[in-house]
């Protein structure tokens, strides 16, 4: 069975960020001889003596005639094994709020290291960001090697530094890899000019690395999207639930708690156009029917009766800010959360983090654009939640401004 | 049990919670629909969606008046099939009216044209979102397009001040006036519709499949012969071996000489082919960025 690998690089000009790309593209058959003759075109007229493998990944005119990636862009490519989807971020501080946007789907994070300047402080952020966003692979790609003759001390000095650093974060799953995108060492292919690396290519990480673990198996969610109600001939009664797993496993016959209600039921089938689910687990589509004829809308939550979520109007939570209009203290904003909408004020701004230095600054609370901290709110209407570290999907919200309806930060939940 | 799913699997649950997000967030949705392999994937996509229900929105198909006529048999009958609603705009309509003018020339298309005529129906259905077939794989300046795309009171997209999009959280937030194009099928590669429409049996136009026909080589692009084609000196017809692999507009849709009959001919061409799907689309070939000034527009 083939499967899927959601994936994120970050960096920024000159770290070698997009040859890597180009050269995992390159490498897995994936760029096409339109491709190629376009950008051959576009450097050639540019008077570039070489082929610019960035021109494949800056998708939008701005970021060619400035030179820089000011999205997150998605490629797509697939070996035999896997199909990858690769959101491409730009790395400069200036862009946090894009990297975190392409970390928040993602199953593994590339951090690339230039091996000739060692951890620096871009390695820093991109680490912390994967961390915070709660990625739980982390391949750190010391890139570059050519230029310091493929050296082990070089490496092994690195991997020694960056493992020092890594205790302050959160990721169960940290690689290294020495690689030189350039000339494809260990991109693809094991290098021959590192016979001292005993690991895995970074192609065969991606290919092999096991991430069916990711999704919280155990607390069952069903966040209600959309009610179904056929009212045709043949289903006059039908009522169905739709909406994707969340978490935990169901089955027909479950007993199961209607959140924030709290009517309890029986699930009596899952349906699908193919026909009944025998187990819904994430991240699936259904569509569940109940014995008992409850009132439930889009925003409720079916959860199992021994397992429920919390259930507050008080919540703590880490921000990124991501609009040029700062957070307002005791500001309203329009919050989402699953498929609930609700109104929330602003009670507190704890702290905000250096996101170079992980450094807590409890008097500096002034939150703008591509700031970290941590907040609390009360909302409009209780938010049926978990923790975030326990549950993306239920512990992840926007906030949304609401004159302008532009999505001013993402939540994280305590 | 083993809790994977496959890629389609994934794919597919991923659009389908997708359309049903539109559907939820917006008051008057439409589906567009233009009778190729991605539109009629997606609304296939949208039958499960709400299934035992029918689709809660209309087709919409935007009829620049130059089609083959298999793919409209094929439209009246597959909406048929769903028992969907279907509106049809047409750009003639819209030539007549005066609101736009033909393009002039030998290589003329109403391709662009259709962004003016898909505007005019958004307007005068009072829809506020359009769910769109487009997938990140097929240009570049569609990479960076959002599941929930926002566009201003002219229908223009803004690509340097889209609103981030996280985890599966989409804000269809708009004032009135403006409207948002979905994209549920977003993630997926032209390989994966193929694979998806091979795992679901789904019918198709048979001008997917490899047959002959009398097409015009124009700057490396083989145009089927149709009354909206008119050759200049030097230009003639002659029969190939060919099948489409968009299908568009029949004035600057591209065919590729091909033998594959089936869907699995198909998927083994794909997989070893090294020219993109829109290397043959003549609308592309105009400019570096004319998808990118396109879209801007309005366009899908």
């Amino acid at each position: 069975m083939m499967d899927l690998l959601r994936f994120s690089t970050a960096g920024s000009v000159d770290d070698g960020k997009s040859t890597l790309i180009g050269r995992l593209l390159y490498d897995t058959k994936s760029i096409f001889e339109d491709q190629l003759e376009a950008i051959e075109r576009t450097s050639r007229d540019r008077g570039d003596d070489y082929l610019d493998l960035a021109l494949l990944t800056d998708g939008l005119r701005a970021e060619r005639e400035q030179g820089i990636t000011i999205d997150v862009a998605y490629r797509y490519f697939a070996t035999p094994r896997r199909k990858f989807i690769l959101a491409d971020t730009p790395g400069h501080i200036q862009y946090t709020r894009n990297m975190v946007t392409g970390a928040s789907t993602v199953n593994l994070a590339i951090v690339l290291v230039d091996a000739r300047s060692g951890i620096v402080e871009q390695t820093r952020r991109h680490s912390f960001i994967a961390s915070l966003l709660q990625i739980k692979h982390l391949v750190v790609a010391i890139n570059k090697m050519d230029l310091v003759d493929y050296s082990e001390d070089v490496f092994n000095k690195l991997v020694e530094e960056y493992t020092a650093f890594s205790s302050k974060l959160n990721v169960p799953d940290i690689r290294y890899v020495p690689l030189s995108a350039l000339r494809g060492d260990n991109v693809a292919e094991r290098s021959e000019r590192m016979p001292w690396y005993q690991g895995p290519s970074l192609l065969y990480i991606l290919e092999s690395v096991h991430v069916g673990n990711d999704y919280n198996f155990v607390d069952s969610r069903f966040p209600v999207q959309y009610v179904i109600r056929p009212q045709s001939e043949t289903h006059r009664d039908y009522r169905g639930y739709s909406g994707r797993v969340a978490g935990g496993v169901f089955k027909p016959g479950d007993e199961v708690l209607v959140l924030p209600s709290g009517f309890t039921s029986k699930i009596r089938s899952i349906d699908s156009f193919e026909g009944p689910v025998a187990e819904a687990f994430p991240p699936m589509s259904v569509t569940m029917t109940l014995e008992d004829e409850i009132d439930i809308s889009r925003g409720d939550m079916i959860v199992k009766r021994d397992n429920q979520t919390k259930v507050s109007q008080d919540i703590d939570l880490m921000v990124c800010w991501m609009n040029e209009k700062p957070l307002q203290p005791n500001g309203k904003y329009l919050l989402r959360h699953t498929s609930r909408e609700v109104k929330c004020i602003v009670k507190d701004v704890r702290y905000k983090v250096d996101i170079n230095t992980l450094h807590r600054f409890e008097n500096d609370k002034a939150l703008g654009l591509n700031d970290i901290g941590r907040i609390q709110i009360r909302t409009s209407s209780p938010l049926l939640c978990d923790p975030y570290v326990r549950n993306r999907n239920t512990g992840s919200l926007i906030l949304i401004d609401e004159f302008t309806n532009e999505t001013v930060a993402a939540g994280m939940i305590l | 049990m083993d809790y994977r799913l496959s890629h389609l699997q994934q794919l597919e649950a991923e659009a389908i919670y997708v359309i049903r997000e539109a559907a939820a967030q917006f008051k008057r949705p439409a589906m567009l629909f233009s009778g190729g392999k991605d539109s009629i994937t997606m609304a296939w996509l949208a039958r499960k969606a709400f299934w035992p229900a029918k689709l809660p929105f209309p087709l919409l198909h935007v009829d620049t008046g130059h089609n083959f006529p298999e793919t409209i048999e094929y439209r009246d009958q597959f909406v048929a099939d769903i028992g969907a609603r279907l509106i049809v705009s047409y750009v003639q309509d819209s030539i007549d009216s005066g609101r736009v003018v033909e393009e002039k020339g030998y290589n003329k298309s109403r391709n662009g044209l259709q962004s003016v005529t898909l505007l005019d129906a958004i307007e005068s259905n009072k829809f506020d979102a359009c769910l769109g077939g487009g997938r990140r794989d097929e240009e570049k300046a569609r990479a960076k397009e959002r599941f929930f795309s926002h566009r201003d009171e002219f229908g223009q997209w803004d690509p340097k001040n889209q609103r981030p999009e996280l985890w599966d959280l989409f804000n269809g937030r708009m004032h009135p006036g403006e409207n948002f194009r979905v994209f549920p099928i977003s993630n997926w590669t032209e390989l994966d519709v193929w694979m998806y429409i091979r795992q679901e049996n789904i019918p198709l136009p048979n001008l997917y499949f490899s047959h002959k026909r009398r097409v015009v080589d124009r700057e490396g692009v083989l145009l089927a012969e149709t009354p909206f084609i008119s050759l200049v000196s030097g230009e003639s017809y002659e029969e190939r071996t060919i099948r489409f692999r968009t299908i568009g507009d029949a004035t600057c849709t591209g065919a590729i000489e091909s033998d594959s009959a089936d869907i699995d001919a198909i998927i083994e061409e794909i997989s070893a082919s090294r020219i993109t799907e829109r290397g043959g689309r003549a609308d592309d070939k105009r400019s570096e960025s004319a998808m990118e000034d396109r879209k801007k527009q309005g366009y899908f």
